[in-house]
């Protein structure tokens, strides 16, 4: 999707504010949106890229106000909803549904403290994926412009560019940010120069390196 | 302050304003259904906020700076480089590491949201996950780096890495001159989270070490 999100070579987003010694977490609540979103994240009923598209989903000008875990908040309650985790009358309630069985949490303190066991696995090295690339090949990057959630930025769109490194087999968010299954393919790093991306004004020196699955490039 | 309810079939406010009481009734919802563990959150805060943070990677850049051998695995191989010094968990599973140098500056940026390497530089802070810097880093960087107040000689190549997959970038920064006879842990303390960014380079201490 064409989005708010996607906004790599924009030029009127002001200065960059940078605080000194910033704390972790500005605010309690904020901690605690990030370990409730680490927490349900256990349950498995969506995974990252459909939680990145729950966030794309965000109207634009909420997009842009929006504190970043306050945009986690606010798409958490959505996908809490409609994963059937919580029910739309227990988010206005605030109580369990009467009758309703406790659940065990797969998440535990223990857990935490195992911070391994809170890793993901993104690579499907086992997935008989075709490389249709190699290092050092000229690419192109696909023209799409899909309504879904897409990791392919628009600013790259249409260009040309250099594979300098493969990275193996991926999950394909296109696909697994829709439930579509996960559609293992390879990943590359791509070189783009700027002045390909940028024109003749950018530095001739320069580069944006983009990471890129298989179907998001054609043969140049 | 914003709290659209986006399934437009749906137009009431479901809970209140605030993020903080909104955060509190949800939590309180979910430990009462069971479906999160209260101490598993304060577990999860904790281990944010106290243990996993930018000390950790400057860490690993220290042990690349005195040790050749371990800087040409974290080149080759950076996850297993990582965990080496017992690092790893999430948002650090795919981990790859760039070097700067004299005459090639790398720096990182998600323009599309805000993908970081947790476990060696913990959350990131809140410049990172701005729209003035993932729009701007891709186009100019060298306007970005000059607001960090990094000024880089037009024969230094930049390149940036827009991190749009799993994979999770770690700069690696130039050694400064001058600390020839510093130790790893001394090492260690010069290394900013900035500059494993790529927006700022490492300074040396003043006149090097005593």
């Amino acid at each position: 999707m064409n989005g708010m999100h996607d906004m790599g070579g924009m030029q009127d987003m002001g200065p960059i504010r940078r605080e000194e010694n910033e704390p972790v977490f500005h605010q309690p609540w904020e901690g605690r949106v990030f370990a409730m979103n680490r927490a349900i994240g256990a349950w498995g009923k969506w995974n990252i890229d459909a939680g990145r598209y729950g966030i794309e989903l965000l109207p634009p000008a909420d997009y842009l106000q929006m504190s970043y875990y306050e945009k986690w908040l606010t798409r958490n309650l959505e996908l809490l909803v409609k994963s059937g985790l919580v029910t739309r009358e227990e988010m206005e309630t605030g109580k369990p549904a009467p009758g309703s069985q406790k659940a065990t949490p797969p998440l535990t303190a223990a857990g935490v403290s195992a911070v391994a066991g809170l890793r993901g696995n993104f690579m499907r090295p086992e997935a008989e994926a075709k490389a249709r690339f190699e290092v050092g090949q000229q690419v192109r990057a696909r023209n799409m412009n899909p309504v879904g959630h897409t990791r392919l930025p628009r600013y790259a769109r249409g260009k040309m560019g250099a594979v300098v490194r493969c990275h193996g087999v991926f999950v394909f968010p296109d696909t697994n940010a829709h439930f579509l299954g996960e559609l293992p393919q390879h990943l590359y790093s791509v070189r783009f120069t700027a002045r390909e991306l940028w024109g003749g004004d950018a530095s001739p020196l320069d580069s944006v390196y983009i990471d890129m699955w298989d179907s998001y490039l054609e043969h140049a | 302050m914003p709290t659209h309810d986006h399934d437009h079939h749906h137009d009431h406010q479901v809970v209140p304003s605030d993020p903080a009481l909104r955060t509190k009734a949800l939590e309180s919802l979910l430990v009462e259904k069971g479906l999160v563990d209260r101490a598993a959150l304060d577990a999860l805060v904790d281990a944010y906020e106290n243990k996993i943070g930018p000390r950790n990677g400057a860490r690993v850049v220290a042990r690349a700076w005195v040790d050749p051998a371990y800087k040409q695995r974290l080149l080759n191989h950076a996850s297993a480089a990582i965990a080496e010094l017992g690092y790893g968990a999430a948002q650090g599973e795919h981990m790859v590491v760039l070097e700067n140098g004299p005459s090639v500056h790398n720096l990182v940026v998600c323009t599309l949201c805000s993908c970081y390497p947790w476990p060696i530089l913990g959350l990131p802070p809140v410049w990172y996950k701005s729209a003035p810097y993932r729009s701007r880093s891709v186009i100019d960087p060298r306007g970005v780096l000059r607001e960090f107040g990094l000024e880089l000689p037009q024969d230094v190549e930049v390149r940036v890495c827009d991190s749009t997959a799993e994979v999770r970038y770690l700069v690696l920064p130039e050694r400064p001159a001058g600390t020839e006879k510093m130790t790893e842990e001394e090492l260690a303390a010069l290394v900013t989270r900035d500059a494993m960014i790529g927006v700022a380079k490492v300074v040396p201490p003043p006149g090097g070490k005593a």
